[in-house]
């Protein structure tokens, strides 16, 4: 066994790996760009080596630099994790070379797989049924459109050298195709170096099935059975679950060794996964063959109760497998939820921003989280948006997925915009619940899960004051800290009592939720207090449409452990507070209730109406106007990159762009504006 | 330190029906100010906030800090005092925090005959500025303010404690480094313009403050000049062209937040020069204060027992507790401050005076602020104690009282009669600060001696002449000077004259003391040097 590898990678996969090698006395090497330097991963591994800049391209992704980082540091072997260098069959070659170990398969296969329609070929051969399509050489657009015009609409076009996702779209019609091709092309180019693509039929309501395959180097090879990832978006998968519901114990032989015979047929060593598209009636067609270690691994490991790090481990270092087929079997039910940084009501757009507040469900054995990031750690524009992957296992899946919804509602974070209650509502839903999935499962759910019957569209009730409650207290908490650093340290001006002669003591506050602005006055009753010390608080809740409710209160603030009575109820929750907003974390779900400040009047001279804004940070791909050109309303203006993914500035109506403040390459901070135009009077 | 034991039973009969009759006057007196406290009549405060304006007492709050207690002056002022009713005198005075730092407060209430200053409300502003002056306190003033109230301008213009003293102070109070911060939120005319412009930093909110020396009413009689009044004397005029102000707000609450950044660039550190200890609630809650006080004022009661329930840890070090015990003298501490206490329990005599003068030369010395605790009919009279020279002693106390330099603060729990007042810190010897309990009484004797020795020279006259003076016939004649005597000696007619700096509610006491001190020693302690005492 190795006794030091090197880990080519970031994030929760470079902190999981590092987590079993550790757990097998292996020591670590982490790599890291500059965004990464505090880094979780930097931190765990025990020694880190600088690559670069923060774009992967100046780091991650330098091969050279990661052997030099190995050589540097004596590190026998190389774990690339998922993305970046690890289906790089130059960067295999270049490990090779320097005689270090590449924790993967040999450099044929992942060649072999790297191209999707070599793969097919190779599988075809192999009978390993396959979706009709074209997968030629010949890469001129009439031929490929040909092609898909021959199959019939809808159509897949891919990226030969894509995954994950991206470079990867439907065409609906003939006339769609034109364009869509161009920007697969473009994407593939940008984020592959390799614009050579496929088309394929596409299926409208297949499942995602993929199987697990392991071979070592003495002709061994097992399957770990299968994974359901059906539940994606826009190719990208939001929730996958082991075992696959309603499987038979004879599909789930015939698919394991289907999967099998690919791998086979390629000579493969190591992890590798291989994906089908179930259909209804039970027939699957191979789609493509990941030779890494997939993101949802953990949901197989969780059924299995095996690490499959520790199977790369010692695959790679050339032990047999740790089992065979006939002592592999099925225990229990898991899933996995991606948590990201991402806006699902902003069609997914990325989010960046500081994890002000971050707190996971605790761990146990039906609980696993798998993650790079810390509370205080930015999310930044570099890189995907992943924050972690939250992995739950029960005996059953109607118990598994009673735990996942109970998790997410644990999972707390502020600072970024996340998928958390997108995930909460999709695990929720009916159809979820009831096996009724598909890969339209999103599109064809939409209204329920995007129903907004989330935590934050209830009526708010005792969550006002309990707000107002934990504003009073963090102010006092502030005040405490401020007068212990001032020279008249026990003053009472500094307490926070809003200490009035002869009047009552008011803490007036104005707050809002769902749009809805609340008057709230604290009254504070100073000369009262509890064995624990706490103040006594009456809180009034006006609204403009309802009477006045008064609240009896009291509590205690730590951080952010909010524990306080209102009206003899006890609660212990999570508050988190950012700028002037206060989440509350309760059992029933999250609240955000947002502070009020006062009018302050508009000093601006807003006369500039009209300017467009960068929807997040990016780079600017291209600008298809100059200024003083006409334009029509929808018309594509820009292009944005960011998180590898292209977003279009469109005109919001018919005018005129004035002036331009980007260029193609340039770095853009979200929000700012791209752009001044004049829209046409009506 | 020593503890004083309570002796008291909270469930006695007698305590229970002493805090019932606290209760009703304390609740007399917040009923008055719950009504002062909204200012003018209905439709003046309508009016105002149909502007876009902020009310006066909300302008505060947003002043300062969130949660920051507001130490509130005089709030009785002016109350029944003229024919119009003047709530608050039509201006807020007080302590509050912002950005940290205890400042005075003083805004122009325009919902109350639009701001004028009547003579009291010269009187409470004065006040205010004083208060920033001995406390070097930073002032920010609110000003919204038609200048002096016309037909009282005899009242108003002309005396040294009268409009122009606002002026004076604000320019010798800049010259100490006590900030000087205006913020106009209203008309600020004729005089009034002279408070923005004495300012060390100004703020003025658009379309609602102007500046002029003169209005276009009169402007328009002068010069026969048409100008509105943004025109002649708007934000844009006097931030853009006569920099008479120095930053221009979109409305109030941008104003206070401006006036909040300018006090966070003042640059002043507190340095308390104080050996400050742990804070600890009394052993008895000031609730209790309620029950000490007996109903019938005429009976005496200990002041231990009002001590035990102000300071911390109801911890006090008595002095000479075994001479002149009719003066209780002591350590003991308020929110963790040093304190001298100066207490009475009965009337004073010359070794009380002794020790008085004695004690209060030590807080001079050791630089120990000095609490008094008034409740006195006055010195011993009679043959014996003229001759045993109470004169001199009482001398010697009111002197040491006079020139002691430490922050002093008067409560008056009880009575505060005759010379009593003055060896026991009364107004006229600069007490930082002066409240009253709602069940004290002050003047320059008790109602009942005053009648009596009134109805004693009447009947001595009648004597002489050989007229007879029946009981009936002293006792009418009597009555209306006891009346006189009990309406002019009560708080309300004090603290509407600014004899004190407002009634407080008992319970209160501590947390008023511990605010009062606190603000005090923004001021560094100066040394003591003390007249000549009468041996």
């Amino acid at each position: 066994m190795f006794t030091k590898i090197l880990i080519a990678n970031r994030g929760e996969i470079a902190c999981r790996v590092i987590k079993t090698a550790r757990a097998m006395g292996i020591l670590t090497v982490a790599v890291y760009s500059d965004a990464d330097k505090n880094a979780m991963h930097v931190q765990m591994a025990d020694e880190a080596v600088y690559l670069g800049g923060s774009p992967s391209r100046e780091s991650y992704l330098l091969s050279q630099k990661v052997i030099d980082a190995a050589l540097l540091t004596g590190a026998q072997a190389i774990h690339p994790g998922y993305g970046f260098l690890s289906e790089n069959s130059d960067f295999c070659r270049l490990c090779e070379q320097n005689n270090i170990v590449f924790i993967g398969p040999p450099i044929g296969a992942i060649e072999a797989m790297g191209s999707k329609s070599a793969a097919k070929s190779i599988m075809e051969k192999a009978n390993v049924p396959l979706v009709p399509g074209y997968h030629g050489d010949d890469q001129s657009m009439d031929v490929i459109k040909q092609a898909a015009d021959d199959m019939g609409y809808p159509v897949l076009l891919k990226a030969t050298a894509g995954g994950g996702g991206k470079g990867m779209r439907q065409v609906w019609s003939e006339k769609e195709f034109k364009s869509e091709f161009e920007a697969v092309k473009r994407e593939a180019l940008s984020s592959f170096g390799d614009d050579r693509m496929l088309v394929e039929k596409y299926l409208t309501q297949p499942r995602h099935v993929e199987i697990q395959v392991f071979c070592d180097n003495h002709g061994n090879a097992v399957y770990l059975f299968e994974r359901d990832c059906s539940v994606q978006r826009r190719h990208q998968k939001v929730i996958e679950e082991a075992p696959a519901f309603n499987m038979s114990p004879e599909l789930r032989a015939k698919m394991g060794e289907s999967a099998i015979k690919s791998a086979q047929a390629i000579g493969y060593q190591g992890a590798g996964t291989v994906e089908f598209l179930l259909d209804i009636d039970g027939s699957f067609y191979f789609m493509e063959m990941n030779t890494r270690l997939q993101v949802e691994h953990p949901v197989t490991e969780m059924i299995t109760g095996q690490d499959l790090v520790e199977w790369q481990l010692r695959v790679a270092a050339n032990e047999t497998l740790p089992k065979t087929q006939q002592e592999l079997t099925i225990n229990g039910h898991a899933f996995e939820a991606r948590i990201y940084a991402e806006d699902p009501d902003n069609d997914f757009l990325p989010a960046t921003g500081h994890l002000q507040f971050l707190q996971t469900p605790i761990e146990s054995q039906h609980v696993r989280v798998d993650t790079g990031v810390r509370q205080g750690d930015d999310v930044s524009v570099f890189y995907d948006p992943m924050i972690a992957k939250l992995i739950v296992w029960d005996e059953s899946r109607e118990k598994a997925l009673q735990r996942l919804t109970k998790a997410l509602k644990e999972y707390r974070i502020q600072g970024v915009t996340t998928n958390i209650d997108f995930l909460h509502n999709v695990a929720s839903c009916d159809a979820f619940v009831t096996e009724q999935i598909d890969t339209g499962f999103i599109e064809k759910n939409h209204d329920q899960i995007f129903s907004e019957n989330n935590a934050n569209n209830q009526n708010i009730t005792h969550q006002l004051p309990m707000a107002a409650l934990a504003l009073v207290l963090q102010q006092s908490n502030k005040a405490n800290s401020h007068a212990t650093t001032s020279t008249d340290v026990h003053s009472p001006w500094h307490t926070n009592n809003a200490w009035r002669l002869n009047q009552a003591n008011l803490h007036p506050i104005t707050l809002s939720h769902n749009e809805v602005e609340f008057n709230v006055n604290v009254e504070q009753h100073p000369s009262e207090t509890n064995v624990n010390g706490n103040i006594r608080y009456t809180i009034t809740v006006t609204s403009q449409d309802k009477d006045n409710l008064v609240y009896q209160c009291e509590g205690e603030l730590a951080g952010n452990r909010f524990n306080c009575f209102i009206d003899g109820v006890r609660r212990s929750i999570t508050v988190v507070f950012a700028d002037l907003d206060v989440c509350l974390y309760t059992a029933e779900g999250v609240y955000k209730v947002t502070q009020v400040l006062a009018d302050m009047g508009d000093a601006s001279d807003d006369t500039s109406a009209g300017g467009l804004t960068a929807p997040m940070n990016g780079t600017m791909v291209s600008v298809l106007v100059s200024a003083g050109d006409n334009v029509e309303k929808d018309q594509a203006l820009m292009i944005m990159e960011a998180m590898k993914m292209e977003h279009v500035i469109k005109a919001p109506s018919d005018g005129m762009v004035t002036s331009l403040f980007y260029q193609a390459g340039d770095m853009v901070d979200g929000g700012s504006e791209l752009l001044s135009f004049e829209a046409t009077d009506v | 330190m020593a503890k004083i034991i309570s002796k008291l039973n909270p469930r006695s009969a007698d305590f229970i029906e002493n805090a019932q009759h606290m209760q009703i006057q304390v609740d007399d007196l917040k009923a008055k100010l719950e009504k002062i406290k909204l200012g003018g009549g209905e439709r003046s405060r309508e009016r105002h906030l149909s502007r876009g304006k902020l009310l006066p007492r909300d302008r505060v709050d947003q002043l300062l800090d969130n949660g920051s207690p507001f130490l509130e002056l005089s709030q009785l002022a002016a109350y029944e005092v003229y024919k119009d009713d003047v709530p608050a005198a039509g201006i807020i005075t007080g302590i509050g925090r912002v950005g940290g730092q205890e400042c005075v407060i003083v805004a122009n209430d325009a919902t109350v005959k639009g701001g004028t200053y009547y003579p009291l409300t010269v009187k409470k502003h004065l006040r205010a500025q004083t208060i920033a002056l001995e406390n070097n306190l930073p002032c920010i003033y609110l000003v919204d303010s038609g200048g002096a109230n016309l037909p009282n301008q005899d009242d108003v213009f002309p005396d040294k404690e009268h409009f122009g003293r606002i002026f004076f102070n604000q320019a010798t109070m800049s010259a100490q480094n006590i900030p000087q911060i205006a913020v106009v939120m209203g008309s600020c005319t004729a005089g009034g313009a002279y408070v923005p412009a004495m300012a060390d930093e100004s703020i003025i909110v658009k379309e609602q403050g102007t500046i002029f020396l003169a209005g276009p009413p009169l402007v328009k009689a002068a010069t026969g000049e048409v100008v509105t009044a943004e025109e002649l004397g708007g934000a844009d005029v006097h931030c853009r062209t006569s920099g008479v102000s120095d930053h221009l707000a979109q409305n109030d609450n941008h104003a206070l937040e401006i006036a909040r950044s300018a006090v966070g660039n003042l640059n002043r550190t507190k340095d308390v020069q104080l050996k400050i200890k742990e804070v600890n609630a009394p052993d008895y809650s000031g609730d209790e204060l309620y029950g000490v006080i007996p109903k019938d004022p005429r009976k005496p009661f200990d002041i231990k027992e009002v001590i035990a329930r102000i300071v911390d840890g109801s911890e006090f070090d008595e002095f000479k507790a075994l001479y002149g015990s009719t003066l209780v003298c002591g350590f003991a501490h308020i929110y963790g401050y040093p304190v001298g206490i100066v207490a009475n329990n009965g009337i004073l005599f010359g070794e009380s005076a002794e020790k008085g003068a004695h004690f209060v030369e030590l807080c001079a010395q050791r630089k120990i602020p000095l609490v008094f605790l008034q409740n006195i009919t006055g010195f011993m009279v009679g043959k014996q104690y003229e001759a045993g020279g109470i004169a001199k002693h009482g001398a010697k106390m009111v002197t040491a009282v006079a020139c002691a330099k430490v922050p002093k603060f008067t409560i008056l729990v009880g009575g505060s009669y005759g010379a009593g007042n003055y060896g026991m810190c009364g107004r006229a010897f600069d007490p930082r600060f002066l409240f009253m309990w709602p069940n004290a009484r002050i003047s320059v004797m008790g109602g009942e001696q005053a009648a009596g020795v009134l109805a004693q020279v009447t009947r001595d006259q009648k004597e002489k002449r050989g007229e007879s003076w029946s009981e009936q016939d002293e006792a009418e004649f009597k009555q209306p000077i006891i009346d006189t005597y009990e309406h002019q000696g009560h708080p309300y007619y004090a603290s509407a004259r600014l004899w004190d700096d407002g009634i407080i509610d008992p319970a209160d006491t501590r947390q008023v003391l511990g605010l009062a001190i606190s603000a005090s020693l923004n001021k560094t302690i100066e040394d003591t040097k003390f007249g000549i005492f009468r041996m």
